[in-house]
């Protein structure tokens, strides 16, 4: 007998396990005050475009540098740009960097940790050398390194970021494969004449999803704040397009003004998305191996 | 496997991880796409022009050569004697020598990261103990979001608003720079020699009497440890003998060309004690206040939760309720028993946090001009400076590799579980 499909008009069953969450205690607060944020802001970059006041981009729309008022909620900057319309939509272009180093710091990180502790040997030392010596560098040095080389732009800021990144999830992967190969079950699988992508696609990989998911989430806001790192010593993406990274760093030339408001709001912003994904990330993380529930 | 063994196994290990990322810097700035010299120009060079530079920077030679140049200037103990700092190539800006660049903006990054690394551990580790002392009250959850809010804000704006707060309207601390312009920067520890002393038959008596004493009192030493003087007993004292004798000879050889004896490390705060110039003392202080802080505030966070869990752990251990049983004041059985077994792990965070320091260390001296390591990247980020970016990224690599080995060392000697 197979259940009856039931559409779902409203998402019930969504806002009831948000609220069971809850129940499990911090870890639980965690995830919902931490996807609230994001989502939140996610949406708020998404509609941005149509909801600002004014141009983002589009120069005097009020006087220079003038603190918050009701016609411009967040003040004005440097050139006359209101500043609440430049928040509303800024956040895109660093979502648009961490997004896709998440992606390719997937792409690379997990295959490549799956299959080097899965065959073992010679070819597993080596990548465990490289990715160790990476992992024991400064991130930072080595995406400035990076960026400068391969010049502004999304890509190329996403593709230094991620380098930075893969490690973490090589090494995650790498240490649970190592543990997981040994189960019996995978032993039953090698028996029935399983291929080893088969093991390691079909086997492995769903055990080892949880805490990927954990490390993308906390990577995510690591990619965050290296993505504004970078913009704030000047390899960011270029002035005319709004970005909050980039007005936290214009607005470093007007403190001795005393213009707070050009930097404080983009700042406040770049806090509020690193800390969703980072609270996302350790609500997870203690709901996966909640090791202190005493 | 002794302690010995293992140090001698952690320091060769370090030299295929230093090849290794010296290789990965070479890789990255000369074979990813994109030439450096090209570039320095933005592309609008003459030919003569690149090829005058890449002639001067080595650049015209096939890769590999260029490679071994790379890797044999970093390791050239020679020249390291002769200029104090090791052959790092040449700047595009202005073909100076990149090495003795970097070595002087070195010690203000060092200064920064001892700084913050000391008010981070003091922060988190106080705060730590705290919360888990206070486990799940109030305080403990306000503890917890304090440590989940640093690891979330960048270093830069924290920088920001505390230079807003304390030096644009409070006009307490400076807003940046190591020193006031107008203090000059201390020179240390500096004794005039009497130049009596410089004939060559006074130095090398007096460096091979220094050279009998070590030896003598490196004998002393392995008598009273009741090591067997037999062969290497013997051959051990006569290695230090040599080289007691040749660090001397060198370093009285150095001092009598320099004309004085002189102490300078580069850190403003040792320097102007060693000076004994309190006031330049006061001054760099009160410069280094703000960027420590910063920095330490930032790494604080996770030094906290770390303290925490393990402190979380270790008060539900035997030992500690046996110690409180013995009626042992609380106080007591917190700092001198359960805080001295948890540190450990802290210890070896701050190994691996001091990569991070460095990451954060650039972003602060960028905030506070602060004339370090990092302040000198972007600047030459800004000149499209290709050789001198990778000089700097492998002086954060030496320093990275050096610091992870002394704290593995220092681990290994306090916790005898590692070395098995």
């Amino acid at each position: 007998m197979t259940e009856p499909k039931i559409k779902r008009i409203f998402p019930t069953h969504l806002i009831s396990s948000f609220t069971s969450l809850t129940k499990r205690g911090s870890s639980g607060w965690m995830i919902v005050l931490g996807s609230i944020i994001v989502s939140a802001l996610v949406i708020m970059t998404a509609i941005g475009p149509w909801v600002a006041p004014y141009s983002p981009t589009k120069y005097g729309v009020g006087p220079i540098r003038s603190p918050p008022s009701f016609q411009h909620l967040m003040g004005t900057n440097h050139i006359g740009q209101d500043m609440f319309s430049r928040i509303l939509v800024g956040g895109s272009i660093m979502l648009q960097i961490s997004a896709l180093s998440v992606l390719i710091c997937f792409i690379i990180g997990v295959p490549l940790g799956l299959f080097s502790s899965y065959i073992g040997g010679f070819f597993d030392s080596v990548v465990s050398l490289v990715i160790d010596a990476i992992y024991a560098f400064p991130g930072l040095v080595i995406a400035i390194a990076i960026a400068a080389m391969l010049g502004p732009g999304v890509i190329n800021m996403a593709l230094s970021i991620a380098v930075v990144y893969i490690p973490s999830y090589f090494r995650i992967v790498r240490s649970q494969v190592l543990s997981i190969k040994e189960l019996t079950y995978v032993e039953a699988a090698k028996a029935t004449g399983a291929k080893w992508y088969t093991i390691l696609y079909r086997y492995i990989f769903p055990n080892v999803i949880p805490s990927i998911v954990v490390v993308a989430t906390i990577n995510f806001a690591d990619a965050i704040l290296t993505a504004a790192g970078l913009t704030f010593i000047g390899l960011g993406v270029t002035y005319d397009i709004p970005d909050w990274g980039w007005d936290l760093t214009n607005g470093k030339t007007y403190l001795a003004s005393g213009a707070w408001w050009i930097i404080f709001f983009p700042g406040l912003m770049i806090i509020l998305l690193a800390l969703g994904f980072t609270l996302i990330g350790e609500g997870l993380s203690e709901l996966i191996n909640p090791k202190l529930q005493r | 496997m002794g302690l010995r063994t293992y140090v001698i196994t952690r320091i060769l290990l370090t030299i295929p991880t230093l090849l290794l990322l010296l290789s990965m810097v070479f890789l990255v700035m000369r074979v990813l796409p994109g030439d450096p010299a090209d570039l320095h120009f933005e592309k609008k060079a003459t030919p003569e022009q690149l090829a005058e530079m890449r002639q001067k920077l080595g650049m015209d030679k096939p890769l590999w050569q260029q490679y071994i140049d790379y890797l044999w200037g970093i390791f050239d103990v020679g020249y390291l004697l002769e200029h104090h700092y090791p052959n790092l190539g040449k700047s595009m800006q202005n073909y100076e020598e990149v090495g003795g660049q970097i070595f002087s903006a070195f010690p203000a990054t060092l200064e920064l990261a001892i700084y913050s690394m000391i008010i981070a551990s003091i922060i988190g580790v106080l705060l730590g103990v705290v919360s888990s002392k206070s486990y799940n009250s109030v305080l403990d959850h306000l503890l917890r979001g304090f440590g989940t809010v640093t690891y979330a804000i960048p270093v830069f704006f924290l920088g920001i608003v505390f230079q807003l707060i304390f030096a644009v309207y409070l006009h307490w601390l400076p807003t940046g720079l190591r020193l006031h312009p107008e203090v000059s920067p201390p020179v240390g520890l500096i004794i005039p020699l009497n130049p009596s002393s410089t004939d060559f038959f006074h130095n090398f008596l007096s460096s091979s009497i220094a050279g009998v004493v070590c030896a003598a009192l490196c004998i002393a030493f392995m008598k009273m440890k009741r090591v067997k003087f037999k062969f290497k007993g013997i051959i051990i004292s006569i290695a230090v003998f040599f080289v007691c004798w040749f660090a001397y000879a060198y370093l009285s050889w150095y001092f009598i060309c320099l004309g004085r004896f002189q102490i300078t490390t580069g850190l403003y705060t040792i320097d102007s004690l060693l000076e004994g110039n309190l006031y330049t003392f006061f001054e760099s202080c009160k410069a280094l206040l703000l960027p420590s802080l910063t920095l330490g505030i930032i790494l604080s966070g996770i030094f906290l939760r770390l303290t925490r869990t393990n402190m979380l752990e270790t008060l539900r251990l035997d030992f500690v309720t046996a110690a409180r049983a013995r009626g042992l004041s609380e106080t007591t059985v917190t700092y001198g028993y359960a805080l001295r077994n948890a540190f450990l792990p802290v210890l070896t965070m701050m190994g691996l946090q001091f990569a991070m320091l460095l990451g954060g260390a650039i972003l602060t001296e960028t905030t506070f001009s602060w004339p370090g390591l990092g302040t000198y990247i972007v600047s030459r980020i800004n000149y499209r400076d290709y050789t001198a970016i990778q000089g700097a990224v492998v002086m954060f690599g030496f320093f990275v590799a050096i610091v992870s080995l002394v704290v593995d060392i220092l681990y290994a000697y306090f916790d005898p579980r590692i070395r098995l």
